[in-house]
């Protein structure tokens, strides 16, 4: 076990290595540099400032400077936020991105499995279209359709909830966000689960137990519901990650401030180092959720324990 | 896979699947609309008065109306909303077939290769998909939407460049586990040479996985086009698609809701019928695979 | 701004011409507004004021500060020799009065003796010194340090030709400044008031480097002090208790928010989060209109909308005729009353309206449009285009739905007119700069400047040859040595007529297609008071109140 961990922990440095490298060329790829802006600045003040940020030199001193710096945790200063690095606006972005994304995963979870679990055990009655067109309204409407409509009826209109922001980070500015990112989550586990599900009641094992005159409740506690989530944990893997790095929609609509911006404003800015941090991060996210997901899969499908 | 142990043509899994799939109303029904709406979106605009670019600073933001001639209303623009919504239409959908085929294509064979190949080739292989998936599709979307931002179409061939890997992992898992069996060893005992035997035989037998991704991916790509519409990087104007307008529209939600309403309706009702006809398929043709699609 | 991404510098100043020479007595602004008693309400208990602001600054360091987002706020923290009255007029700030030499390059400036930093210290000359020092210091990276270049060697020091103890700034004693020019620059006045021309603490900022602009180390000498900022969430500011107007302050914590997403703001607003917005959303002006029309304060800005040539190639290039053409064929009223709608002025000139300038309007300003269209028609076909062999031409536009409406009704407006064939091209900001300026591919652009001081020349400067903005590539010898000479001409009147003379050459040239003058447009709630519009639209919360609501 231990081997095992170590030996995809090794795994995972040239990979990540790889793709810094990769997210270094194409951002410089792009036209326009991160001092562009509509008042053109002079040449020298220019010159000045793409020597301060080490712009000048060659493409691959640049690169180096930056893995000697990321070697040290340290992901280079924002050229858009200029009181900040790249680590500060990280570490203040990701734990409102956690927070929000980790409830709505949690809420999706909760919801997804429950519905899809009782679509799949009534299987093409009322019950399962009902919640199966439910699920596929929530995948099929934008989300920058639904946020605007849950801030309308729920902040202005009825003055329950907060419009935006966080706030004092009261749960009450929490509620709309969580909603309108746990909708199209919902929608997705809860099909994936009545898939799975209906899969695994029509298995022999699943059968037998019947026969034996077990309860259903038992059976499905017992034996339907860990088969039933493995597909269900390959896709939270990767979802997680997505989600729990914020959603610009989302965190524009609702005025939060997390992570999921800067992947969208760093780009478009060209803010280098900021959209080369959260890419490393995104990307870091992603190799610890795999490498989770198949933790847990050993766990609920003991075929595959590594 | 379900996939019968002998290699199927593609003539006699599409009996397969369309005796089972028509049992299934909701996919029946879900079909039928998909047909009825694209014909509707590609004949009508010729039938309408009206054309997509035409200004009328006389009738801005005028509401419905059967008489006023703008069924759908106009936009801020005075610019007729049936027609842009029916052109709209034609992006969404071309965009979400272009670049599903785009990404169908690389996935298959990148997957078939190195499924039948194996061993380090593989290992290379996936390590590849292992690396492009670790980089956040909006940060890619975003760069490609600056490189090509001139042409559409080119924006999403792109996405379909990058939007393969699901599809590789796929098939690289049924090739896997295809290519030890009897048929395939047979054919190679005989002689056949590797390209062959993938494209004759294992590319065939991946038809039904095939068929789901698409009708799963195409709803996907219009998601991800209405998305970018919302950052506001989607198609030149005057040209438009479903998710600039949803976006527009969504803005304007409260004094001009059918600016919102007739688009959304479109964009759902699509994305619903995608949704259902390829859950039906996947009932029909695979259903041990359920999930792995998504 | 209406252009999202947009952010044409209204870095900000106002120098009303005509206050420059006599600026002794002391106003205060409040006694002009009247609280409570006049108005007859009681002041609110809680004086906390919520602004929508857009974006977040990108930093709060005044002189490495650039964009309307952060001199919002930094008007707030900092205080320049000159302020400004909530009507726009250049009033004294730290400086107490000002006398101008008689060749008008000497000014001096006597400060106040009780201006203190949010610390206790007091504000000397030397403070203002090592302000400007630091500004023109090319080790600063200040972006936009070229704005001092009227002082005596800021040029040559910006350009890291000469070291910064060269500038033309010296401190004669604790109280007294005199600032050398290199030109009469009767607009410098309303330049103090510049963030870049703002002090700071210096053993502060030396103690903490270019991050000195943090919550706990910021050190200012405004009539507020930085306590809290969470990036992409607030900026929150309490009244700096050591400010020499303190007693005078109402308002005792203001919160700013950006807010780029203007559906946003406005749902925030109706919420009642917010006070103040930034903008309001175009699509949905008729609704506010009908629904929050009292809280819609609407009033004229200095800046300017307009559409560019590429001058340096064809079909534009020589070609005065067909930029004639196609400037008059756009039906300015039709996009100002329909498109945008908020009150924008047409324009058919380049220089908004601004203090002590005599516009220069050509002919054609006081036709109809049928005129405008005929005389458009006949240019065209002048110009060896007609039905049969139409020009086709491209508008480069960036990413906004605003840009993207009005660059649709042009192309519209083109066909309909002329017969002309136009493609549209979105692009993302940083492309479009970038394709913007090389002139390659561009032929006509979408452009907004606006005015960073109250005077003509703002707007003038930028279609001069060796301007970096002036995009059109427009170069034209007589138009520049108009400007150079106005540049270091002393008497006022004299060098508002050279101004105008070059704006007239510029309008028969035509390299550009003016639009409109844009308006700056907020919701503010009926309960702030001492609020007033101005051209700048430049604020200071200290003047502002709530009442009770």
């Amino acid at each position: 076990m231990l081997k095992f961990v170590v030996r995809r922990l090794l795994s995972a440095i040239p990979t990540l290595l790889i793709l810094i490298a990769l997210a270094f060329c194409l951002i410089r790829l792009a036209p326009g540099g991160p001092f562009d802006g509509e008042k053109q600045l002079p040449p020298e003040i220019e010159a000045n400032l793409r020597a301060a940020y080490h712009l000048d030199e060659p493409l691959y001193r640049q690169f180096g400077r930056y893995m000697a710096n990321l070697a040290r945790g340290d992901f280079g200063p924002s050229f858009q936020y200029r009181d900040f690095s790249v680590t500060e606006l990280i570490r203040s972005g990701f734990p409102v991105s956690l927070k929000l994304g980790g409830l709505a995963m949690l809420l999706a979870l909760l919801i997804g499995v429950t519905a899809g679990s009782v679509a799949a055990l009534r299987q093409n009655s009322l019950i399962d279209h009902g919640v199966m067109t439910t699920a596929m309204i929530g995948i099929s409407i934008p989300n920058f359709v639904v946020a605007p409509l849950l801030i309308l009826v729920f902040a202005v209109g009825l003055r329950w909830l907060p419009a935006g922001g966080l706030g004092d980070g009261s749960p009450r500015h929490l509620v709309l966000p969580v909603i309108a990112l746990a909708l199209p989550q919902v929608a997705y586990i809860a099909r994936l689960t009545r898939g799975s599900m209906i899969e695994v009641l029509r298995s022999p094992f699943i059968r037998t137990a019947r026969a034996q005159g077990l309860s259903m409740r038992r059976i499905m506690v017992l034996h339907a519901l860990k088969p039933t989530l493995l597909p269900v944990v390959s896709y939270l893997g990767p979802a997680t990650a997505a989600v729990v790095t914020g959603s610009v929609v989302i965190e524009q609509i609702f005025g939060v401030p997390g992570l999921g911006r800067y992947f969208v404003q760093g780009a478009l800015n060209r803010d280098y180092t900021l959209v080369m941090g959260v890419v490393v991060f995104y990307g870091t996210l992603i190799i610890v959720f795999n490498f989770l997901v198949d933790l847990i899969y050993g766990w609920l499908d003991p075929r595959v324990r590594p | 896979m379900n996939a019968p142990a002998h290699p199927t043509t593609g003539r006699s899994l599409w009996r397969d699947a369309w005796t089972v799939l028509r049992r299934n109303r909701a996919a029946v029904t879900a079909l039928v609309i998909l047909v009825v709406l694209t014909v509707v979106v590609v004949v009508a605009p010729w039938f309408s008065g009206h054309s997509i670019d035409a200004t009328d600073w006389d009738h801005i933001s005028v509401p419905p109306s059967w008489t006023g001639g703008h069924w759908f209303g106009t936009d801020g623009l005075g610019r007729d909303l049936f027609v842009r919504t029916l052109h709209g239409g034609r992006v969404s959908l071309l965009v979400g077939i272009v670049a599903t085929l785009v990404s169908l294509v690389i996935g298959v064979t990148y997957g078939a290769i190195s499924g039948y190949a194996g061993g380090r080739v593989d290992q290379v292989m996936m390590r590849i998909v292992d690396i492009l998936y670790a980089l956040p599709f909006m940060f890619l979307v975003i760069l490609l939407m600056v490189f090509f931002g001139r042409s559409i179409v080119l924006i999403f061939v792109a996405i379909g460049a990058i939007n393969w890997l699901d599809m590789a992992r796929i098939v690289r898992g049924q090739a896997l586990s295809l290519k030890n069996r009897e048929f395939i060893e047979a054919a190679r005992a005989g002689g056949v040479s590797p390209a062959r035997i993938i494209r004759r035989h294992v590319v065939p037998n991946l038809l039904g996985v095939v068929v789901i991704y698409i009708t799963l991916t195409i709803p996907q790509v219009i998601l991800v086009e209405s998305f970018l519409s919302f950052l506001g990087l989607g198609v030149q104007e005057p040209m438009t698609s479903w998710g600039a307008l949803v976006n527009e529209g969504a803005q304007e939600m409260e004094n001009a809701p059918w600016m919102l309403i007739f688009p959304a309706l479109f964009l759902t009702i699509t994305l619903f019928c995608f949704n259902f006809v390829g859950d039906g398929l996947r009932d029909a043709l695979d259903p041990r695979d359920r999930g792995a699609a998504s | 701004m209406p252009d999202g991404f947009a952010l044409p510098c209204r870095l900000g100043i106002v120098a009303t011409v005509l206050l420059l020479t006599g600026c002794g007595g002391e106003s205060d602004p409040r006694s002009a507004v009247g609280i409570g008693g006049q108005t007859g309400q009681e002041l609110a208990a809680d004086q906390t004021l919520h602004v929508g602001n857009y974006a977040e600054p990108q930093t709060l360091d005044p002189h490495r500060a650039e964009g309307v987002p952060a001199s919002n706020i930094l008007r707030d923290l900092y205080e320049g020799l000159t302020s400004e009255a909530p009507d726009g007029a250049v009033v004294p700030g730290v400086a107490a009065s000002w006398e101008v030499s008689a060749d008008g390059r000497v000014y001096t400036f006597r400060l106040r003796d009780d201006a203190r930093w949010s610390n206790g210290d007091p504000v000397t000359a030397e403070d203002f010194v090592y302000g400007f020092r630091r500004t023109v210091n090319p080790a600063t990276l200040s972006h936009y340090s070229s704005i001092l270049e009227p002082i005596d060697n800021a040029a040559a020091i910006i350009a890291g030709e000469q070291p910064p103890e060269t500038l033309g700034v010296e401190a004669v004693d604790a109280h007294t400044l005199v600032i050398r020019l290199t030109g009469p620059t009767p607009y410098l006045p309303g330049l103090l008031n510049h963030s870049t021309t703002y002090p700071v603490h210096r053993r502060s900022v030396e103690e903490h480097g270019n991050r000195f602009a943090r919550p706990g180390q910021l050190i200012g000498n405004g009539a507020y002090r930085l306590a809290e900022w969470n990036v992409q969430s607030h900026i929150k500011l309490v009244r700096n208790e050591h400010y020499w107007d303190d007693k005078a302050t109402t308002i005792d914590t203001v919160f700013y928010y950006p807010i780029e997403n203007q559906d946003t703001e406005l749902k925030r607003f109706r919420a009642d989060e917010l006070d103040i917005t930034n903008d309001i959303p175009y699509q949905q002006l008729n609704w506010i209109r009908e629904n929050l029309g009292s809280d819609l304060v609407v009033s004229a800005y200095l800046g300017s909308y307009y559409f560019g040539y590429n001058v340096t190639r064809p079909p534009f290039k020589g070609n005065a005729k067909l930029r004639r053409a196609l400037s008059l064929a756009v039906d300015r009223d039709i996009i100002t009353e329909r498109i945008t709608n908020a009150g924008e002025i047409p324009a058919y000139g380049w220089v908004p309206p601004v203090t002590g300038y005599p516009p220069a309007e050509p002919e054609w300003a006081g036709w109809t449009q049928a005129e405008r269209n005929a005389e458009a028609r006949q240019l065209y076909a002048q110009a060896g285009y007609s039905a049969e062999r139409p020009l086709t031409v491209e508008i480069l536009y960036n990413t906004s739905e605003n840009h993207k409406r009005t660059s649709v009704a042009i192309a519209s407006m083109w066909k309909e007119t002329l017969g002309v064939e136009t493609k549209l091209l979105n692009q993302e900001w940083k492309v479009f700069l970038d394709t913007r300026r090389r002139k390659e591919t561009t032929e006509v652009f979408r452009a907004g400047w606006i005015g960073d001081y109250n005077d003509a020349f703002s707007f003038s400067q930028l279609m001069h040859s060796a301007n970096e903005m002036n995009h059109a590539g427009y170069a034209s010898p007589a138009y520049d040595a108009l400007i150079d000479s106005a540049a270091s001409e002393q008497n006022t009147d004299v060098r508002a007529a050279i101004l105008a003379r070059a704006e007239a050459q510029l309008l028969e040239d035509m390299p550009i297609i003016p639009v409109y003058f844009y308006v700056s447009k907020h919701l503010v709630k009926q309960w702030v008071g001492g609020r007033r519009p101005n051209i700048m639209d430049h604020h200071y919360t200290k003047n502002f109140y709530i009442l009770e609501h």
